[in-house]
């Protein structure tokens, strides 16, 4: 419309040279040369932008050529405008290419300015870290979870009857003494800081209807002093299992199972007799570890059994129709020989280090 | 108990070649916890040989009086003349037999022997002592052979003096005494492979006499249920323990006393039976058993004065007056701490030659009891504690006997004493397919049978079960039968069916017990406590927290140190009556203590920016402290009982919390770190609030003055109007107390105090462009911005779509107490593009209700 508007307002004058000038081969060549030359020289895609009304503008030469085929003769019109389009054409592409070119060269340009040292550190934000005692309880508990396990807790100041009478630990029993047991004080106030999760097991058999698959980590106490390989408090899982029909190969084929996701598919375990009060049959149970960072071993585990049927009856589940088993493992044990920890008190002294270099888990 | 394989041999047809891992893997096997097993053949290397002393020529005018010995040692130097030796010890004369180490060989501890010149003579090898062979602690001279040795010079000396043998040191399960012997050991070998054992214990042994050895009282017969005794008149006093006997003292870690009491530990080591040798001429009347009287005084062996309470068990001389009218008629006066140790003043001496041996049964409750009392773990109570064979005091007291008349010389009485109230084995029925049930195994009734009887018990048939309880119980092969089982008197552990089905497996052999898994019924999964315990501990240590799981013993002053006014919760803290720490000796009532403790431990270490989180338990004593109702084993508690002993266990809520110092953002080639405060302890919370799936709209936090934070820095923080923590800035004092850097900062949450995540209910999300508008009002600055923000957010309505803090800023053109607060409100909404007037009309609402409640002012932006 705008354009109809300008063509308007000029009057073509047929025998105006200057138009006929415009017109001229030779001249929309050099209008055309002209203007290449002029993009070529460009330095960059400004510069170019800065050409373009000189050159492709209304008043560049080519447009004004345009202006002028009104005025020939019918008979001349086309091929005037065949040249004159041709020629704008030649410049557009020209334009076209240019800012192409440098357009890719200031990318290009840019991409070097940019240039940062990808190399400096970082660490922009602190490292947090898991505790691995945690990670490979919850580890633990997963695999068992995934079995159809569910997890059971209980507390860790605990009643002297479900910690040592409800699992036939009598009395007299000399783990029961002070020499071994955290007492709450007074002595005799029937309560002592649980020395194993089995407490956790008797409150699963008063509370739950078999069958009952469970495990149940936790912290415990024992009154060690903080050495290498000992320490006041610790952590456990213990898994207990009751239903009909239970048999010590069960047990076996429970610890085989754990023991191959935990330490590889060429891992097994051993069992040896030994005795618990809280299990009838007993045994300690070693893993054979592939991994070992001494080579491939045995290592003592942990210890297990078939339910003890006094701590059944004690429980209230009836030995006769049921019977069980429970197993047992220090996971701060577990923790040491599987990443070569060769000192306990790594463990409980909260040495950021320590816990940074097990990261998250996993 | 350490004893050798020559001993055991004696018992038991062992292969004739048996390694010691084939030894240790069978006694491991039978539930023996082996704790080394030492071929001492490869203990001494090289040239050990057997010499004769032929001259001795005594130097003089050396610090001590050296011996330069020519030896004969046949043709083992190779020349077959005499061997020159310096020697230091004096306890051998020309002509003895003794064990000599030549140039080349090596003796424990890589100690080689070569030729050198001492006290200015060669010295080509060495004289040996028992000490040096690694043959025990006896240094005090060289190893003289006896008389009776066919050894002759020039031969391995190894054979000689035991180190040819094999020694098996085993830790005993506490419920198997019998194995503490070379009886027991012995025993389980002969399983092991399948050999026959020839037991000592079941030797034929004079029964007691009519007239008694010595008289004798028993006044307790449940805490000594049989005490024997024999007499062996005018031993020769002098007389020493045989070299073979001492050695297998030694071997065992008991020093050679006089051959009587050495005779009683080696009919304890040989046989499980503690005994103790009296000398008859330091008693003056006759013997009370007896409990002691609370108060009463005896030296034990160990010459400790030791005060006896009523439980421990006495024996007495008669003979002596007993002060204490309390005790009784003729209840003599204590000479003996009965099955743990003897006292002083009845023990055989230099000059012993009537000598009376007992053997008793004692009440292995009473034993255990007493000797954790008096802290006297001796080698007779350990056996005690687990269980000792009640059949064997006759035969002990006839080996003893005749050990002391072969070696010592001497007559034995006529008379024995035996006064027994044992009660035999009581039988247990036993189903023949239970273990086969229990185990897994298809064990045959035959051979559950064979199994038994080859631990010593004696196996009948018994009447047809299922004929009697034809109800639950499962039957597999031979169901029908079961089995009538007394166990050996060596056995009192196996007492239950259970027991001898771990008898069954446990011979059959563990590693035959096949691996079947179970199919658990589905499960539910994690409760929601547990994910979000785990939610929480991974949110911290991604935002930075470092897990620490410390030991929540406190001390007391702890309290103090943290500030807590007099009459705060965490005052209250759960006693140990037994701490490992006198100066820890509570439990924690906050997380903060110990953590702090982890704190600056860290710090010391080096470290300097920190962040650490601990998620665990703390304890809070019920007001009214009762005990637990007493509760038996034999049925299960009632629930009312069992709520009732739980009702007294403290209160356990588990919390969470983090302490921060130094940089919570390091500084770097990027900038400036930036310190912990304050804010990043209430941000930690609402952290860990976000893990717990809590709404932060469900969230505020207040205010408040609570210790030990600083008291205008601490935030309580609030789930639904209930507060389940604070976060904040620690108080100076409490910081300069714990001498913790400036500015530490915490936080702590009752982790069960928070509700459960609710279901969330999904947004509406509008497509429409929003309208962003800031304001900037001017409050009084003890105006909180919560109050604030909650006044713009009423006063907005329902097109207000967030608001956000960007700029607090205080200055002199504001006036004095007066602080701008810059937000930017986001509207939208639901169906429209908003008009500008919309937009404007809102956020005057929201303004408007500001000023009217805080009399804000809006500033221009």
């Amino acid at each position: 419309m705008r354009e109809c508007l300008y063509a308007m307002s000029y009057r073509n004058d047929p025998y105006d040279p200057k138009q006929v000038a415009l017109l001229d081969p030779a001249a929309l060549a050099e209008a055309v040369a002209t203007a290449e030359a002029a993009f070529a020289a460009a330095a960059n895609p400004d510069e170019l932008t800065a050409l373009r009304p000189a050159h492709l503008g209304d008043r560049a030469p080519a447009s004004l050529a345009r202006r002028e085929i009104g005025a020939l003769p019918p008979a001349a019109k086309a091929d005037a405008g065949k040249r004159v389009n041709g020629a704008r054409r030649s410049i557009e592409s020209a334009y076209a290419a240019r800012a192409q070119v440098l357009e890719r060269e200031q990318a290009e340009r840019m991409l070097v300015e940019e240039r940062v040292d990808v190399t400096l550190p970082s660490d922009r934000r602190p490292a947090g870290a898991r505790h691995p005692v945690s990670t490979l309880m919850e580890q633990i508990t997963d695999f068992f979870v995934g079995m159809g396990y569910e997890v059971a807790e209980g507390p860790e100041v605990e009643l002297e009857w479900t910690n040592f009478d409800a699992l036939n630990i009598l009395p007299d029993h000399p783990a029961r003494g002070l020499m071994d047991t955290f007492h709450v004080a007074p002595e005799h106030s029937g309560m002592v800081l649980r020395t194993h999760t089995s407490p956790v097991q008797a409150r699963t058999m008063l509370t739950r209807t078999p069958p009952i698959y469970v495990i149940c980590p936790g912290r415990v106490y024992r009154t060690d002093e903080l050495d290498a390989t000992h320490a006041p408090v610790f952590h456990q899982v213990e898994g207990l299992v009751v239903d009909r029909g239970i048999t010590m190969a069960h047990l076996r084929g429970t610890l085989d199972h754990f023991a191959r996701a935990m330490f590889g598919p060429e891992a097994r375990t051993r069992f040896r007799p030994h005795y618990f009060p809280f299990t009838e049959p007993s045994a300690e149970f070693d893993v054979w570890f592939p991994e070992h960072r001494k080579g491939a071993q045995w290592v003592e585990w942990g210890g297990c059994g078939m339910v003890n049927p006094r701590v059944l009856r004690a429980c209230g589940i009836d030995p006769e129709v049921y019977s069980g088993f429970a197993f047992g493992m220090g996971i701060d044990r577990t923790v040491m020989f599987r990443h070569g920890v060769g000192d306990m008190r790594d463990l409980v002294e909260g040495d950021v280090r320590f816990a940074r270099a097990f990261g998250y888990g996993a | 108990m350490r004893v050798s394989v020559s001993w055991l041999r004696e018992y038991v047809d062992l292969p004739a070649h048996l390694t010691p891992a084939d030894l240790e893997q069978s006694l491991v096997g039978l539930g023996l916890e082996v704790e080394s097993v030492v071929d001492l053949a490869g203990t001494v290397t090289g040239p050990l040989v057997v010499g004769e002393v032929r001259e001795i020529e005594e130097l003089t005018g050396f610090k001590k009086p050296i011996r330069f010995c020519r030896v004969d040692v046949g043709d083992a130097n190779g020349t077959g003349e005499l061997q020159e030796i310096v020697c230091g010890a004096r306890n051998f004369a020309v002509g003895d037999r003794v064990v000599v180490i030549l140039p080349g060989g090596v003796l424990p501890g890589d100690f080689a022997i070569g030729a050198r010149r001492t006290y200015g003579r060669n010295s080509k090898g060495m004289i040996c002592s028992a000490k040096e062979l690694g043959l025990g602690e006896d240094h005090a001279g060289i190893i003289v052979l006896p008389g009776s040795s066919p050894a002759k010079p020039g031969d391995d000396a190894r054979p000689v003096v035991g180190l040819d043998d094999v020694v098996v040191e085993v830790e005993l399960t506490p419920d198997r005494g019998y194995q503490m012997s070379v009886r027991g050991i012995a025993r389980e070998l002969s399983h092991a492979f399948g050999v026959p054992f020839r037991d000592p214990g079941l030797a034929s042994a004079p029964a007691g006499t009519e007239a008694p050895a010595y008289p004798v009282e028993v006044r307790d017969p449940v805490g000594c249920d049989r005490f024997a005794a024999r007499m062996v008149r005018g031993v020769n006093p002098a007389a020493p323990s045989p070299a073979w006997m001492v050695q297998r003292l030694t071997t065992a870690g008991i020093r050679s006393l006089s051959l009587p009491v050495d005779i009683t530990n080696y009919v304890m080591l040989e046989l499980g039976q503690p005994m103790h040798a009296f000398d008859a001429d330091r008693i003056t009347g006759s013997l009370v058993v007896r409990r002691a009287v609370a108060g009463e005084q005896l030296t034990t062996l160990d010459g400790v004065a030791r005060t006896l309470v009523a439980e421990d068990m006495v024996i007495c001389d008669a003979g002596l007056p007993n002060p204490n009218p309390a005790a009784g008629a003729d209840a003599g006066v204590p000479i003996s701490l009965a099955a743990v140790m003897g006292g002083e003043s009845s023990e055989v001496v230099a000059e012993t030659s009537d000598v009376l041996f007992e053997a008793a049964h004692w009440d292995p409750v009473m034993v255990g009891r007493t000797a954790r009392r008096h802290r006297l773990f001796s080698a007779a109570a350990k056996r005690w504690e687990r269980g000792v064979d009640p059949a064997l005091p006759l035969v002990a007291i006839d080996r003893a006997v005749r050990l002391l008349v072969e070696h010592g010389g001497g007559a034995a009485g006529a008379e024995i004493l035996d006064i027994d109230h044992v009660s035999s084995p009581t039988p247990v029925v036993l189903p023949a397919d239970l273990p086969a049930r229990r185990v897994g195994v298809a064990y045959s009734p035959d051979r559950v049978a064979a199994l038994l009887t080859e631990v010593g018990c004696t196996v009948v048939t018994g009447p047809d079960r299922l004929a009697a309880d034809p109800g639950e119980v499962g039957v597999a092969a031979g169901g029908a039968v079961s089995f009538l089982v007394t166990p050996p008197t060596w056995r009192p552990d196996l007492t239950d069916p259970a027991d001898l089905v771990e008898e069954v497996v446990r011979l059959d052999g563990y590693d035959r017990v096949p691996a079947v898994l179970p199919v658990a019924p589905a499960g539910r999964g994690l409760t929601w406590q547990q994910r979000r315990q785990r939610a929480v501990a991974r949110m911290l240590a991604d935002r930075g927290y470092v897990e620490v799981l410390s030991a929540p013993f406190v001390a007391v002053e702890l309290a103090d140190q943290l500030g807590l006014p007099a009459d705060d919760v965490r005052r209250r803290a759960v006693r140990l009556a037994n701490p490992l720490s006198e100066e820890e000796p509570a439990l924690r009532t906050t997380l903060l203590g110990p953590l702090l403790g982890v704190l600056r431990r860290n710090l010391g270490r080096g470290q300097r920016d920190l962040a650490l989180y601990e998620i665990g338990t703390v304890f809070h004593p019920r007001a009214e402290v009762g005990t637990p109702p007493a509760m038996g084993v034999e049925h299960r508690p009632s629930d009312a009982e069992f709520a009732a002993a739980d009702a007294v266990l403290p209160e356990q809520p588990r919390h969470v919390a983090v302490v921060l110092a130094g940089e919570v953002e390091p500084g770097g080639w990027w900038g400036e770190g930036r310190p912990a405060g304050w804010a990043d302890a209430v941000e930690a919370a609402r952290t860990v609030l976000a893990a717990a799936g809590i709404p932060a709209d469900r969230v505020a936090v207040r205010a408040v003055e609570h210790a030990p934070w600083h008291p205008g820095r601490c935030a309580q923080v609030v789930v639904d109007d209930v507060a389940v923590g604070y976060a904040g800035e620690l108080h100076p004092a409490v910081i300069a107390e714990l001498e913790l850097p400036r500015r530490t900062a915490a936080m702590e949450l009752d982790l069960d105090a928070v509700p459960a995540a609710p279901v969330r209910q999904a947004p509406v999300l509008s497509s429409f462009p929003p309208a962003l508008i800031d304001v900037a009002l001017v409050v009084d600055v003890d105006v909180p911005v919560a109050e604030v923000q909650g006044a713009l957010v009423a006063g907005a309505g329902a097109l207000l779509e967030s608001v956000r803090l960007f700029d607090v800023y205080a200055g002199e053109q504001l006036g004095a107490g007066r602080r701008s607060l810059a937000y930017k409100l986001t509207f939208r909404a639901p169906d429209r593009t908003l008009t500008v007037e919309e937009a404007v009309a809102a956020r005057d609402a929201a303004v408007a209700c500001v000023a009217e409640r805080f009399g804000a002012t809006l500033r221009g932006v």
